[in-house]
């Protein structure tokens, strides 16, 4: 019988809630790693057991964790993120250059072909790729020389956070880092341009289009239509329907259009999912409501999904990482989201109706779902 | 064999007691006896020392027979009590936080 696993990263540890097709027991496991900041835990979509997880803290920086039992056990596998050559300076808060330096991973992307490869966003932003399960990686430099002297952090760091892999373009690779954009590379990752086009960020930038420093929060994508791009930015919803080669906003009747994750429904690819968040100073749900947003139209016209969810003294914000979808259909599509707040909560009717399935955890990071057969 | 008191996130990262032996090479050094506990615990590689230049990670600390030695050049020879196991070196995580 297939069921679902969500893979929760949090301020302390790791945690995996299980639960068949119903959704409706869980078990959780965990704390994994207890103790550790987990950025993000993802599973390979060729091996859904293969797991990887990015372990950090401040006394002792970044691990790489791998699982091939779908996370009952655990093992170490490499740390060594190296930038390629000299990767010279970027731009820091006080706009003088700073030396690239290594930091943490805050994503990973399994190849969506094999398990042994896999992706890392870190930060000082860069693009690394192991083919050995996570023993081994090399940086993907050529991502740097789009203007990456003039990257700037934002408030949280210089991070590479978002990677889509496309099925149907094996060498297309699409990349968003805070507060230097969105980045494309058409050919495995030798040459990369800036897909920052129709971006516009009139209170963070000098020139409002610039071609870097936008501060892109996430973007999404269907599988089945790899063309079309979900953007949440600092401020602004945007839609790109060539790949990133030009962008619209798409905020419509939003609360706000400031937040931090966007989702695609699995089988609906016009149906996408924001939780508005007050502004960049007020990280928290307007009015103390929590809301889910949804727009069956692609964008432009949103709907609140409040049904389960706290509607008065609501603070908690939902981080880049934390917003999800399973791929079930006949019993309903699952949506799921964790809070700093330590809930995750769960939808099995696309978001019509949520459940908290766990109340307590650490400050969650980041929610990743895995469809199991 | 020496002995190397872990801080308890890298004993779980480890898999190891608190306490630890390992063989250093001579002569024994801070610097050799960490290349040591490197060596037989990988995993342990880039958590107390940058893995390029050395460096000891800002919030770990080193102590020998009472004294700190975090700042101490990796060259300099362990003390005798360490040398011979009667004391341990200890890997501190630094106090951090409220």
């Amino acid at each position: 019988m297939s069921g679902v696993r969500v893979l929760v990263g949090t301020r302390k540890g790791a945690f995996i809630l299980t639960s068949d097709a119903k959704r409706e027991k869980w078990d959780v496991s965990g704390p994994h790693f207890a103790g550790w900041q987990i950025y993000h835990l993802k599973g390979s979509p060729v091996d859904p057991n293969r797991l990887y997880a990015s372990q950090n803290n401040g006394w002792s920086g970044q691990v790489v964790q791998r699982s091939n039992d779908g996370g009952k056990t655990w093992e170490v596998v490499g740390n060594k993120f190296e930038y390629d050559g000299d990767p010279g300076t970027h731009l820091y808060y006080d706009d003088k250059p700073r030396p690239w330096e290594f930091k943490r991973v805050w994503v990973l992307e399994p190849s969506l072909t094999d398990p042994d490869t896999v992706y890392a966003g870190v930060e000082d932003a860069a693009l690394f790729r192991s083919s050995d399960g996570g023993q081994t990686w090399r940086e993907y430099s050529g991502l740097r020389s789009v203007k990456g002297n003039l990257w700037t952090p934002g408030a949280g760091g210089l991070c590479l956070h978002t990677i889509l892999l496309d099925r149907s373009h094996p060498k297309r690779v699409t990349v968003a880092i805070s507060a230097a954009g969105v980045f494309r590379t058409d050919d495995g990752g030798e040459t990369w341009r800036a897909a920052t086009r129709g971006l516009k960020s009139p209170y963070e930038l000098p020139d409002p289009e610039a071609e870097v420093g936008h501060c892109v929060h996430s973007i999404a994508m269907h599988p089945s239509r790899p063309d079309v791009l979900f953007m949440q930015k600092h401020w602004d919803v945007m839609r790109s329907d060539d790949a990133g080669g030009s962008w619209r906003e798409i905020s419509g009747n939003l609360p706000s259009d400031f937040g931090f994750p966007i989702a695609v429904h699995p089988h609906e690819p016009e149906t996408i999912f924001v939780v508005p968040i007050k502004s960049d100073l007020e990280h928290f749900p307007p009015d103390g409501k929590l809301r889910v947003y949804r727009s069956r139209t692609g964008g432009d016209e949103w709907e609140p999904l409040t049904k389960g969810l706290p509607q008065k003294n609501c603070y908690v914000n939902i981080l880049r990482s934390a917003l999800s979808v399973d791929t079930l259909n006949d019993n309903g599509t699952g949506v799921y989201f964790g809070t700093t707040g330590g809930q995750v909560y769960a939808s099995r009717d696309s978001g019509d109706s949520w459940k908290a399935i766990v109340h307590d955890l650490p400050a969650v990071l980041s929610v990743q779902v895995q469809t199991l057969p | 064999m020496i002995r190397v008191l872990l801080p308890t996130h890298l004993c779980r990262l480890a898999s190891t007691e608190r306490e630890v032996e390992i063989q250093v090479a001579e002569p024994m050094t801070l610097g050799s006896a960490l290349d040591a506990l490197e060596a037989r615990y990988p995993m342990l590689g880039g958590t107390i020392r940058d893995y390029t230049t050395k460096q000891r990670r800002a919030f770990m600390r080193f102590f020998a027979c009472g004294e700190d030695w975090s700042n101490e050049s990796l060259d300099t020879p362990l003390p005798g009590p360490i040398v011979t196991g009667t004391e341990p070196l200890r890997i501190v995580g630094a106090m951090a936080g409220g």
